[in-house]
């Protein structure tokens, strides 16, 4: 089992349901996000979720795309960001996924890459514009590397849809709550409820919920129906006003809040 | 073999990489494509817009004069320019746009570069009554005014997109991005024959209306098919539609022309498959711009609707199996074809078909004079004439 199965088996057992928190690798530099990293599993985040910076991405809102221009202004490269992780690896065992698009991927090579990750201590990789269509390659280099291949679910998904992800994907479910781009909403779609409910009766995997979760009372509510909340823009938000320990301080509170929320479900 | 494969595949490019809440959108589509497309009530209305009011079938028109100019090959331009709205992109626009009518969408979005292919989906959405947002980079809009204000005046709405480079590839993720949002009821009209299968095939067999009237024109005029087609290649549909109906006739050379910008040495071009690298970017595997971790560098060419980092799956098939060859001209060569053809010929090309014509100068000396050329003339210059007017450091009020 995958450092990311053992926490949410951990977290089960507990009867704790997992706070999923993003970052941008990279943003400002490499040095702080592998501080960032700390400060967040300090602060009671469960799983920390990197996004690997790319020129262009099609499924992000503002927020995220400011983050990654960032990111890629400070010379952040895959290669980069595994060696951050692995040194990160030294102090904690928080799982991390690392979260982006394809193509960083496919240049650096689909086994290659896999192999690599998993020695830096990645656990797992969510590629947003890799459908199982096309993710044939992708899922058999991941699992002979022991890398989970996290899977992406939407309201657009039938129950056609479900089965064909649900299978894929290894670790756990990424439900994504609303059709349209990363980005905090000031509600969460009711609809979030019956698919989860639909997933679970298709997979035994975990089912994290994100997209648009913004604070403690939405964490809340998300949490109630699944085993994990994802909050990331929300979070990266706080890179645009904050810096240096300020920064550091700041996410740590809000990373505890939203725990805080969770756990109030 | 037919291409592209069930899953959108030709060879190792083309494919479907996007994000899962597209999914659903994009099997729906492809559905609804498959039947329409051998749907005579579908096919008829197609062919009826493409002929009452597109304008078709334009001319194989003899370009003597260039010809002579030249001294090589007999040359004939395929006359896309003479279509309403100026560009060949208006027969890619009915028929998605007599698509989405089917598919019951109230709503169509669309990228666009030199916005010709927005002023294509603005012109059909007015026609069918449906409601238009158009997605253009900010460089581009100040490039294209007139055809911003084109735009707005046939009621579409044009959101300037900062992101990035403001340009082309930018539009193109906005565009996602706004379709993401609302796919229940928005149809996302692709302008070239990039972007998520089955958006390449559908735009190639849209488009291939072009290379059938070449072929049946140049049959008639000189009773056997061209030695060589050439045609501009940003995304890629003019010289897909042209190239389509010839791809098994095997000795007919195909020639892609991109856009070479300050020149393929200066970096600063959009010519992927002349120097670009595989990678996937907008939903499908190709030749990009790209450095060597993955990241999507700026395109650049004088001309808006070549600036595009990447090129149709279809094309980089064509190039890796070696059926179709592909060159490049410079922004400066692309305006001494636009010269010379308005001098030779009085017919103003648009920038993007000046790529084309410069090429002429190279290749047409080199063949005997009992060879013929087929050249796309996809677009009109009209829209380019500011653009011309700055290079060559004129004033226009």
């Amino acid at each position: 089992m995958t450092r990311i199965g053992e926490k949410f088996k951990e977290l089960g057992e507990k009867g704790e349901k997992a706070l999923i928190a993003f970052i941008t690798a990279g943003d400002p530099d490499l040095e702080f996000t592998g501080e960032c990293i700390l400060e967040m599993e300090k602060g009671g985040a469960d799983i920390i979720e990197l996004g690997v910076p790319f020129s262009d991405p099609m499924a992000d809102g503002p927020t995220i795309q400011k983050s990654s221009e960032r990111a890629l202004t400070a010379g952040t490269t895959l290669p980069k960001i595994l060696a951050m992780v692995k040194s990160v690896r030294q102090r904690s065992r928080v799982p991390i996924v690392l979260m982006g698009y394809f193509n960083p991927v496919f240049r650096f090579g689909v086994a290659k890459f896999a192999a690599a990750a998993v020695a830096a201590g990645v656990d797992g990789v969510l590629l947003v514009d890799l459908p199982p269509e096309e993710a044939g390659e992708f899922k058999k280099a991941a699992a002979a590397a022991g890398l989970d291949l996290i899977s992406l679910l939407t309201p657009t998904s039938d129950a056609g849809r479900i089965a064909k992800v649900a299978e894929l994907g290894s670790g756990f479910i990424y439900y994504v709550s609303v059709t349209g781009v990363t980005g905090a909403r000031q509600s969460v779609a009711d609809s979030m409820f019956g698919k989860v409910a639909e997933i679970r009766e298709k997979s035994p995997l975990p089912v994290a919920v994100g997209f648009g979760i913004s604070d403690p009372v939405q964490a809340a509510r998300v949490a109630s129906v699944a085993d994990g909340v994802v909050v990331g823009s929300a979070i990266v938000k706080l890179f645009e006003e904050f810096s240096g320990e300020e920064l550091k301080s700041r996410l740590r509170g809000f990373v505890a809040e939203l725990k805080a929320g969770i756990g109030n479900c | 073999m037919r291409l592209p494969d069930k899953q959108g595949h030709f060879g190792q490019f083309g494919g479907r990489y996007v994000p899962e809440t597209l999914m659903p959108a994009l099997l729906e589509l492809e559905q609804a494509y498959a039947h329409y497309k051998n749907d005579r009530e579908f096919k008829e209305e197609f062919a009826y817009y493409l002929r009452q009011y597109v304008g078709r079938p334009n001319p194989l028109y003899f370009a003597e004069k260039l010809t002579n100019r030249l001294g090589g090959a007999r040359i004939y331009l395929k006359r896309e320019d003479l279509n309403h709205t100026g560009a060949h992109k208006i027969n890619n626009t009915i028929g998605q746009g007599l698509l989405a009518k089917r598919m019951g969408k109230s709503r169509v979005i669309a990228e666009t570069g030199a916005g010709q292919h927005g002023v294509a989906t603005a012109t059909v959405a007015a026609l069918m009554g449906m409601e238009c947002e158009v997605f253009m980079g900010e460089e581009d809009i100040h490039r294209q005014s007139l055809n911003v204000f084109r735009m707005k005046l046939l009621g579409a709405r044009v959101t300037p997109v900062t992101a990035g480079t403001a340009t082309l590839k930018d539009a193109m993720n906005e565009a996602m991005r706004n379709w993401v949002t609302y796919v229940h009821n928005t149809f996302y009209v692709i302008g070239t024959t990039a972007g998520p299968h089955p958006y390449p095939m559908m735009v190639r067999d849209f488009q291939a209306v072009i290379g059938r009237e070449a072929k049946a024109q140049h049959r008639k005029a000189e009773g056997k098919l061209p030695d060589c087609l050439v045609a501009a290649v940003g995304g890629g549909s003019n010289a897909m539609g042209l190239f389509y109906p010839f791809l098994n006739d095997h000795e007919v050379r195909l020639i892609g022309v991109e856009a070479a910008g300050y020149g393929i040495s200066s970096g600063k071009h959009a010519a992927p498959l002349c120097a670009g690298e595989v990678g996937v970017l907008h939903g499908n595997k190709t030749y990009l711009l790209q450095d060597e971790f993955g990241q999507i560098a700026p395109a650049h060419s004088i001309s808006a609707g070549l600036d595009y980092p990447g090129v149709g799956p279809e094309h980089a098939w064509l190039k890796e199996s070696g059926r179709a060859s592909y060159v490049s001209v410079t922004d400066e060569e692309a305006l001494a074809g636009f010269q010379l053809l308005t001098r030779e010929e009085g017919i103003l090309p648009a920038l993007e078909s000046s790529h084309a014509i410069a090429y002429l100068l190279k290749l047409a000396p080199t063949l005997a004079k009992d060879k013929t050329i087929v050249v796309c003339l996809s677009g009109r210059g009209d829209k380019d004439i500011h653009t011309v007017a700055e290079a060559m450091g004129v004033k226009l009020q």
